[in-house]
């Protein structure tokens, strides 16, 4: 019997106190939360096998033998816990749920309790004694609910005296969880639609060059200045790769207008491209290394179609990890690019160049009916660099915002920086089936907004990545805010930068 | 167990969130019978969005970004009528989505 769509389940948004604060533990409080699981034909276009497979408890076990074989680090992440607890509260997810396996600890034993059993020799012959587990099935649904409640954004990694990166302990969790079979859809179904259009999406080519063009007649209209969006000029000297959120969604959309107006006004001439017409990379959040390689691989064959001399990446989180750290090895080498630029560049780098040079007009008043904070996306912030001083990830969007507004106020120390919160949908969680935990997980982000809303007022939150600006369009209105009050950085220098004229 | 809606004494395939399987089965019902789902009454300003968005996919085959979807409803209607904000207080749960799903088009994907 077919069943009829089932309305969203109800539940309680977290109320706003002091942001420090640490909830008392409920053991198994979200233990209904779980991801919709891929369907074959999703699990198929991206090289996993389309269902559970018959034998998976031994594929499982195998795939994380690989896995620690190939990783030192992550061999060590699983042997060196020593349960001291540091990291206990310090997940957005356990501070906004309260359940006890979203700390960061318990979470990570779910994987390393099976590695003990088929990995240690101590686990094989005395598995009781050192928490040691079989894989069954209900190991593999906590692992598949739990670790789709945990975004990858490393924060409690900051905390840990040994270092032990829980990420990569999810990432790991989920890569075996696609060997066997057992895909979430979210992520999965994107990536299938990046190897098939290009994009996260699913925009084709001629969408694309529409929306483009009605972006021109836009910006013309309001500040009458052709600011053109061009799509796959060769020769071009800068190819932007930028989330295709920013081609679809608010506020993403006001952040491209903003990088054209940037390189219009330096007259620096740029392209989109539509075969790589995503920054995003979700083969990161599942662990998926050839699948990585394969969206990466696009990159690097539009900018060589294109002749262009620069990549230049837009304001998307992860895009920007995977691209500071991974994209040479992942589709290098890039010495056809012009070497006295980054390889690659942030947006963010590429306007405060400018600023420095004192080649972009700006009149920070256009922006004076705001009061602005800035919330660091967990992936530029823990996982990246910006600029050529350590620290410049932090510095360097802050000095670029500074520039373009005069009201900006820091969020709570602890909350920002290195030890910024995620916003609650990041590593592959954005999606409507996990909206509960969202809500609840963006709670520590939400109370320090409050904290400078009560103290200075301030009106709007700027962001450098897709998912966390869609992620809080969505959330803000759950805890009594509006949700047009996260924007993105670029477009406050958008609107701050002044045409004369005859531009 | 496969999840469906009935319209007209038909039942048609949806996902999980109550997408359309197959595009090739929308008529105006089942926008009717999913706004119903949703306790939604569909106006003539409800039905001017599906529209467009329909139009728009069979042109690109891709839902329209919300920027033209908003430029398009407010030459149709009235420039106060072409912002997000009234798009949401037609389709509380994003113009985006659930006007798509009413429209019979599949969910935009991403980070959207």
């Amino acid at each position: 019997m077919a069943k009829k769509p089932e309305k969203k389940p109800e539940f309680e948004t977290p109320v706003l106190g002091d942001y420090t604060e640490v909830p008392a533990v409920t053991p198994g409080s979200m233990d209904h939360s779980q991801p919709f699981v891929a369907k074959a034909a999703i699990n198929e276009a991206i090289g996993f096998p389309g269902e559970l497979v018959d034998n998976w408890q031994e594929v499982a076990v195998t795939k994380l033998g690989e896995l620690v074989d190939n990783s030192r680090a992550l061999r060590v992440y699983l042997d060196s816990c020593v349960k001291c607890g540091a990291c206990t509260d310090k997940c957005h997810y356990f501070l906004g749920t309260g359940d006890p396996n979203n700390m960061p600890v318990a979470r990570q034993d779910l994987l390393r309790s099976v590695y003990r059993r088929h990995y240690t020799v101590a686990g094989k012959y005395l598995p009781k004694l050192v928490g040691a587990k079989d894989l069954d099935e209900e190991m593999l649904d906590k692992w598949y609910k739990y670790f789709h409640q945990c975004s990858q954004c490393r924060r409690c990694s900051v905390y840990c005296p040994y270092g032990i990166d829980t990420a990569e302990v999810s990432m790991a969790a989920r890569e075996i969880m696609d060997t066997i079979g057992k895909g979430q859809k979210y992520c999965n179904e994107i990536i299938g639609k990046v190897h098939k259009l290009g994009n996260n999406l699913g925009l084709p080519e001629p969408a694309l060059a529409d929306t483009l063009e009605g972006l021109e007649e836009d910006v013309e209209e309001e500040i009458n200045v052709k600011v053109k969006f061009p799509l796959d000029v060769k020769g071009a000297e800068v190819m932007l790769v930028t989330p295709s959120a920013d081609f679809f969604a608010e506020p993403h959309i006001d952040g491209l207008i903003g990088y054209g107006k940037v390189f219009h006004q330096a007259g620096i001439s740029w392209t989109l491209s539509s075969h790589a017409s995503e920054a995003a990379n979700f083969g990161l959040f599942i662990g998926s290394v050839d699948n990585m390689k394969q969206v990466a691989v696009r990159i690097r064959e539009a900018a060589l179609e294109l002749g262009v001399k620069r990549i230049v990446f837009g304001e998307c989180g992860h895009a920007w990890r995977v691209a500071y750290s991974f994209l040479n090895t992942l589709a290098g080498p890039f010495d056809f690019l012009d070497s006295r630029y980054p390889v690659p560049q942030h947006i963010i780098e590429v306007t405060h160049d400018l600023m420095e040079q004192g080649r972009l007009k700006l009149d920070k008043s256009a922006n004076d009916d705001k009061r602005v904070t800035f919330h660091d996306s967990c992936n530029v912030a823990r996982a990246s660099r910006m600029g050529n001083k350590p620290g410049g990830q932090l510095t360097l969007p802050r000095d670029v915002i500074k520039a373009s507004c005069n009201h900006f106020f820091d969020m709570p120390r602890d909350t920002i920086g290195e030890g910024t919160f995620c916003c609650g949908g990041g590593g592959g969680l954005l999606t409507d089936d996990l909206l509960e935990l969202r809500v609840k997980g963006a709670k520590p982000r939400m109370q320090a907004l409050k904290d400078v809303h009560e103290q200075h007022q301030v009106t709007h939150m700027a962001a450098i990545c897709a998912i966390c600006k869609s992620q809080f369009s969505k959330v803000l209105p759950y805890y009594g805010f509006e949700m047009d009050q996260i924007i993105s950085v670029h477009q406050l220098v958008g609107d701050a930068l002044v045409f004369s004229a005859d531009a | 167990m496969s999840n469906s809606i009935e319209v007209n004494g038909k039942e048609l395939a949806t996902d999980e969130e109550g997408y359309l399987e197959n595009l090739a089965d929308w008529e105006p019902g089942v926008a009717n019978v999913m706004a119903e789902i949703d306790d939604c009454e569909l106006t003539d300003n409800h039905w001017e969005v599906i529209n467009f968005l329909r139009e728009y996919y069979e042109e690109y085959q891709i839902a329209p970004a919300v920027r033209v979807l908003t430029k398009a409803i407010g030459k149709k209607l009235g420039k106060e009528y072409g912002n997000g904000k009234y798009l949401y207080e037609l389709y509380p749960y994003g113009p985006a989505k659930q006007a798509c799903k009413y429209a019979g088009l599949p969910k935009p994907t991403g980070c959207v």
